[in-house]
């Protein structure tokens, strides 16, 4: 496994794939904070949270996207899969390299909240770090989600662009449960798609609410799809 | 060692590998031949566990794959039919990369340069693998099988792509190694495979046709025992001196080479040796011979008789175990 993630992080950054990745994190979040904290004096980077998550729909599959997909094309699975490495090394081993991509993006998030605390201190007011390590904690969940969902979209398929592209849509998806359910009159069935939604759960975490339900729920997800990859993995082997 | 025992592989109702069964011993160079599409690497993808099997199994040195893929696997070192190169590294990653994944234990800087120098890539192992050469691109991947040091190599068509001098430096390199690996190299060029190994499976559209050294696949399918031979003097009067030797069958005169030099085909009975009768008739009248050659079949021959299909039944009892 770790051989599968020492080479895959190094594969982001000898392309330019890593660089962007990360250059356009740090612009968004960026001009998200200007926009949300900067510009109007506030302190509370909730907002520049909730932003990011639209701009991580988009942008993570673009991490992901090549995972699985170029394995195939190039004929490289034949490499990993008849090497003495098991198929839950494989996959981590994937996941966690995109991971640690998108952990050093979002390691941006707090730099900025160092400098505003730091600010506020300074105004003799308090910085509410509880309620940004709950958004920090939300962030790198819901990255994990849609990594993994991303890793799960690049193994159906040799082309990157059909991964990245039904990575984005299935993001989108994840996230319309709310919109889907608003639309439900019977409020059971309401309730039950809403407590599947995943971008409810994260803005709890941006309101502040931080609890280990939500916490568990995401990681379920995650084990769910990488789950998931390592099962078609398996399954093309016996088709 | 590698045992396979009635493998079978369909996708969805086609037969891809029907029931074969064959064993590559330790020490022993096994060429895997068949037309394309036979099945060949099929069959080796399934040796290698990248693909199940749908029935039977795959034993290498005594473990099965489908049991216990991740210890059968580290036996095996695998050359698929494409070098599975990540294209992005440069040799010597790419090289380390393996060597990290396969959990070597030899010392990784001495092992892998001898490696590098077994086949020659010493002087490229700083430059990415995309800028290589389609014949260092194939090196790199015999040296990527060789990380680690299995005892099995499964090569598929090694040679491919290669120019003539690679091609006979990697056949050298394939018996080299085949003193002390087993080793199943699928080829469609028959001269390699003649040159290379020890024993021969022919496999035809998923079946097993033939399994016996190159000598007696030669040798049996060419049951009537056969002489080529050209000599010099009156055809008429060599010919009726030749009919007269015992346990010869049929004199051939099939036309004439040089100026008075004609070319005989000899038939003899099943199993006579009648080479040292013809020499000894020709030198007691002075008729030079000027070659004489065993016309068994060449593995071309073989081949194609054993894969058009007129050959099967006879070979397969014959031939398999």
């Amino acid at each position: 496994m770790l051989a599968i993630i020492k080479r895959e992080i190094s594969s982001y950054f000898t392309s330019p794939l890593g660089y962007v990745f990360l250059a356009v994190f740090y612009g968004f979040s960026g001009l998200f904070l200007w926009i949300n904290c900067l510009a109007n004096g506030s302190a509370d980077m909730s907002g520049v949270f909730t932003l990011m998550f639209f701009i991580m729909i988009i942008l993570i599959p673009v991490l992901t996207m090549r995972t699985m997909a170029d394995d195939k094309r190039q004929k490289t699975d034949q490499l990993t899969l008849t090497s003495p490495v098991s198929l839950f090394g494989l996959v981590m081993g994937k996941f966690l390299a995109a991971f640690f991509v998108f952990f050093c993006a979002v390691l941006v998030l707090l730099v900025y909240a160092v400098f505003i605390s730091a600010a506020v201190t300074k105004g003799g007011n308090d910085f509410a770090w509880a309620a940004f390590w709950g958004n920090f904690v939300g962030m790198l969940l819901m990255g994990g989600v849609f990594i993994s969902a991303g890793v799960f979209i690049s193994n159906l398929t040799e082309n990157q662009m059909i991964a990245a592209i039904g990575s984005i849509g299935t993001n989108i998806v994840l996230c319309l449960f709310d919109i889907i359910s608003s639309y439900i009159p019977a409020e059971g069935v309401r309730n039950v798609i809403n407590s599947l939604s995943v971008f409810y759960k994260y803005s709890e975490f941006t309101s502040g609410i931080f609890s280990l339900r939500n916490i568990l729920f995401f990681i379920s997800i995650i084990v769910i799809f990488n789950f998931l990859t390592m099962r078609f993995i398996e399954r093309r082997r016996w088709s | 060692m590698i045992e396979v025992k009635n493998l079978s592989k369909s996708y969805g109702s086609k037969l891809a590998v029907d029931n074969i069964s064959f064993t590559a011993n330790e020490s022993e160079i096994l060429g895997f031949l068949g037309p394309n599409g036979a099945g060949k690497s099929t069959t080796m993808n399934m040796l290698t566990g990248y693909l199940s099997s749908s029935g039977g199994e795959a034993l290498i040195n005594g473990i099965d794959v489908l049991e216990d893929p991740i210890g059968a696997k580290k036996n095996i070192g695998y050359l698929p039919e494409q070098p599975p190169l990540y294209l992005d590294m440069t040799v010597n990653e790419y090289l380390n990369f393996v060597y990290d994944l396969k959990k070597c234990k030899l010392p990784r800087r001495s092992h892998l340069n001898e490696i590098c120098s077994l086949v020659k890539i010493t002087d490229v192992q700083k430059r990415v693998i995309r800028n290589l050469s389609k014949g260092y691109r194939q090196r790199v991947g015999v040296a990527q099988a060789l990380v680690g040091n299995p005892s099995t190599l499964i090569l598929d068509e090694p040679t491919v792509g290669l120019d003539p001098k690679q091609i006979i430096e990697i056949r050298t390199l394939i018996k080299k190694l085949g003193r002390n690996h087993t080793v199943i190299l699928s080829s469609h060029i028959l001269s390699e495979v003649q040159a290379v190994c020890d024993r021969i499976v022919v496999i035809d559209k998923g079946k097993l046709v033939a399994n016996d050294t190159t000598e007696n696949l030669s040798h049996n399918l060419s049951a009537d025992h056969k002489l080529t031979v050209h000599i010099e003097g009156p055809s008429k009067e060599v010919q009726s001196l030749l009919t007269q030797i015992p346990d010869m069958v049929e004199v051939h005169v099939n036309r004439q080479v040089e100026k008075n030099v004609t070319e005989y085909e000899l038939n003899a009975k099943e199993g006579a040796d009648v080479r040292r009768e013809v020499f000894k008739r020709m030198a007691a009248r002075n008729y030079p011979i000027l070659l004489m050659r065993s016309s068994e079949l060449t593995l071309e021959e073989i081949f194609l008789k054993l894969t058009t299909g007129d050959f099967y039944g006879n070979v397969e009892n014959g031939g398999a175990e």
